[in-house]
């Protein structure tokens, strides 16, 4: 039931008491603000943190070939171990149903142009499935296809940061880039979270490189993905089966570390995802550190506010005041006061975070930003506690004999 | 109006208690207005709680208006409080956020009454006693005998049946003291019953009897010839 005049009342005691109103809001809103503040920043290093690792697939597996360091099977160490594409169809049809993507890797570098302008970039030769890989996103046109793979087409993937140098401020789409003499034909534009080093690449197709840089069927390095249904430990025995494979297939000892190396990034995630939940730990330390510094503040001064009004609440009590108005006019009028400064508190710890947030990313803080609902669901805490922390000096308070209440002192 | 019968009243001290109250026996009849003498111990301000109910009895009776006051919840005590009883206290007791239009009209919002009325209702009593010009003005804002006439205006605001004074000159000078109880015999000469504990001579002899307690008993209880305030000034 909605009663004006209780209303009334609270109103009118929040106003004209406006030291202990503004004492008891300040702290709430503190505690808010500090709250969304501190959250943000921590949520800031996080995104810092995911960033830094979140450019490549985290179930990649990077397969590289070096030289033998070791003699083995009537061959001398020092050998070259050089994949092909035989190698690359070996592996897909060998864990067919392990490999989610999978792809070779040629790496030029070569001299770009189009009309004056000219840079020199890193060329990838690659297969469709290096977009999945990387997680590359296409911003224009299209990636390389099967088509391009089986024709050797001569057409490129352009990173964002190539387009700008070279075609200015102009679409590249469906012009002729001329790489080291040899025009290819843009299809695609692309970003990259990586950083501005991933957007100053140019992707073409394996084939086409490997007819064009040589005549033959080498493949520099292949990358692929595991199903992300494997758990931890069966992607380290699927890395560790590949190896023995791969070794197998090149005949290179067991023991030899440096003929062919493969880099499983589940062992680099496993790290990752400790330190992330650390952090998130600390986050919630800090979270709930500020929520009980709040929530003692607020008590606290409601046991004062209690203590305070101990004479009027005699007062009333004499004039006929039930014990029920009593409580419901305390607990109401902190309630109120604890949810608008909570409010207060809410719009400018986000509002600190939104103008301050840009400016942090020197820091490794990106993005500091908290959510909504978490900020209201620490507010609704700490109206609850505020209730609580009221309620009981409150309960007391209305049963205080009124006489006590009125004496002088 | 008032019956009490063998009215006993200790307060813990520690570990023994003190025994206020020794078996109060007392009658007072509609339209009287009586002084509750003593010296400071003697219990008559623990008297008047009781009968104000701010206070509970250990043992013996008491009716007021035919209804006997016993194992009172707070709830029902506010109720009984807000019908039949005004206050009227020494250090007057106005709630300081308020003006003085809003603390006389606080007794009739517990009664339930609509905020229209009881501000009606209010201005009605303020303007008796005189301070129709200063409803807006906060209890700082007044003297203290300005502020006294406020809080009867409080205590008359709900037309209790019983009208309690603990001290009510007890701050205020002779001058405002006697102003302030010619005010009350003017109450008592429209019909209200007054209970009023003071030490001061002068005071009691303004009233139509005089209930002496010395050590928890009344030691005398005596109708006294009441002196008109209008006589002195």
């Amino acid at each position: 039931m909605f009663d004006l005049d209780l209303w009334r009342e609270i109103f009118q005691s929040i106003n004209k008491n406006r030291t202990r109103s503004l004492l008891s809001g300040f702290t709430v809103a503190f505690a808010i603000l500090l709250f969304a503040i501190l959250f943000g920043i921590a949520n800031g290093l996080k995104n810092t943190f995911k960033e830094a690792f979140g450019d490549d697939a985290t179930n990649s597996i990077f397969i590289n070939s070096g030289r033998t360091t070791k003699a083995s099977k009537g061959l001398q160490a020092g050998r070259r171990i050089q994949f092909k594409n035989e190698d690359y169809d070996y592996i897909k049809e060998t864990y067919n149903n392990k490999v989610e993507f999978i792809t070779g890797r040629v790496y030029k570098n070569i001299n770009a142009s189009f009309r004056n302008e000219q840079n020199n970039y890193s060329v990838r030769a690659v297969h469709p499935d290096h977009q999945f890989l990387e997680k590359t996103k296409i911003k224009e046109g299209r990636y390389i296809n099967q088509n391009d793979l089986n024709n050797a087409t001569k057409v490129v993937v352009i990173g964002r940061l190539v387009e700008e140098d070279l075609f200015l401020r102009t679409s590249a789409l469906g012009k002729y880039i001329n790489l080291s003499g040899i025009p290819y034909k843009v299809v695609g534009v692309f970003t990259d979270d990586g950083g501005d080093n991933e957007e100053r690449l140019i992707y073409m197709p394996i084939t086409t490189a490997q007819q064009v840089y040589g005549n033959n069927d080498y493949i520099d390095q292949i990358n692929l993905t595991y199903n992300p249904e494997l758990n931890y430990d069966q992607a380290l025995a699927f890395s560790s089966s590949l190896v023995r494979k791969l070794k197998e297939r090149f005949l290179v000892a067991s023991s030899d570390q440096r003929a062919i190396r493969v880099r499983n990034l589940a062992a680099d995630s496993k790290k990752v995802n400790q330190f992330n939940l650390a952090l998130t730990s600390i986050i919630l330390i800090i979270g709930f550190g500020t929520l009980i510094a709040g929530i003692v503040g607020i008590s606290n001064i409601m046991i004062f506010i209690v203590k305070e009004r101990t004479k009027e609440i005699g007062i009333r009590k004499a004039l006929g005041a039930s014990p029920r108005s009593i409580v419901s006019i305390i607990l109401i009028e902190s309630i109120l006061i604890t949810a608008i400064a909570g409010y207060v508190g809410l719009l400018i710890g986000m509002g600190v975070l939104e103008v301050v947030g840009p400016k942090l990313e020197a820091y490794f803080i990106k993005d500091p930003a908290v959510s909504t609902s978490l900020v209201i669901s620490a507010t609704i805490t700490l109206i609850i506690a505020g209730g609580i922390a009221g309620y009981f000096p409150a309960k007391r308070a209305s049963k205080i004999k009124p006489i006590v209440a009125l004496r002088d002192d | 109006m008032l019956e009490i019968h063998q009215l006993h009243k200790s307060y813990p001290i520690g570990d023994s208690s003190l025994h206020v109250l020794k078996g109060i026996d007392l009658t007072v009849e509609s339209g009287e207005m009586v002084a509750i003498m003593g010296s400071s111990g003697s219990g008559k301000s623990t008297l008047l709680n009781i009968i104000g109910m701010l206070d509970e009895a250990d043992s013996g009776e008491y009716i007021l208006d035919g209804l006997p006051i016993k194992d009172l919840t707070e709830k029902k005590a506010a109720v009984y409080r807000n019908k039949f009883l005004g206050f009227i206290f020494q250090s007057f007791n106005l709630i300081n956020y308020k003006n003085a239009l809003e603390n006389v009209a606080l007794p009739l919002y517990y009664q339930g009454m609509k905020r229209k009325e009881r501000q009606e209702l209010a201005m009605f009593h303020l303007e008796k006693v005189g301070l129709a010009d200063w409803a807006q003005h906060l209890p700082k804002e007044l003297s203290g005998g300005q502020n006294q006439r406020v809080a009867i205006a409080r205590a008359l605001a709900a037309n209790p049946k019983l009208l309690l004074a603990d001290e009510p000159t007890g701050a205020l000078d002779t001058k405002t003291s006697y102003e302030i109880m010619e005010f009350i015999q003017q109450l008592n000469d429209e019909g209200k019953t007054i209970l009023m504990v003071t030490h001061e001579e002068d005071i009691a002899n303004m009233c139509k009897r005089i209930v002496r307690l010395r050590d928890g008993v009344i030691m005398e209880d005596k109708k006294v010839q009441q002196e008109r305030v209008s006589a002195y000034v």
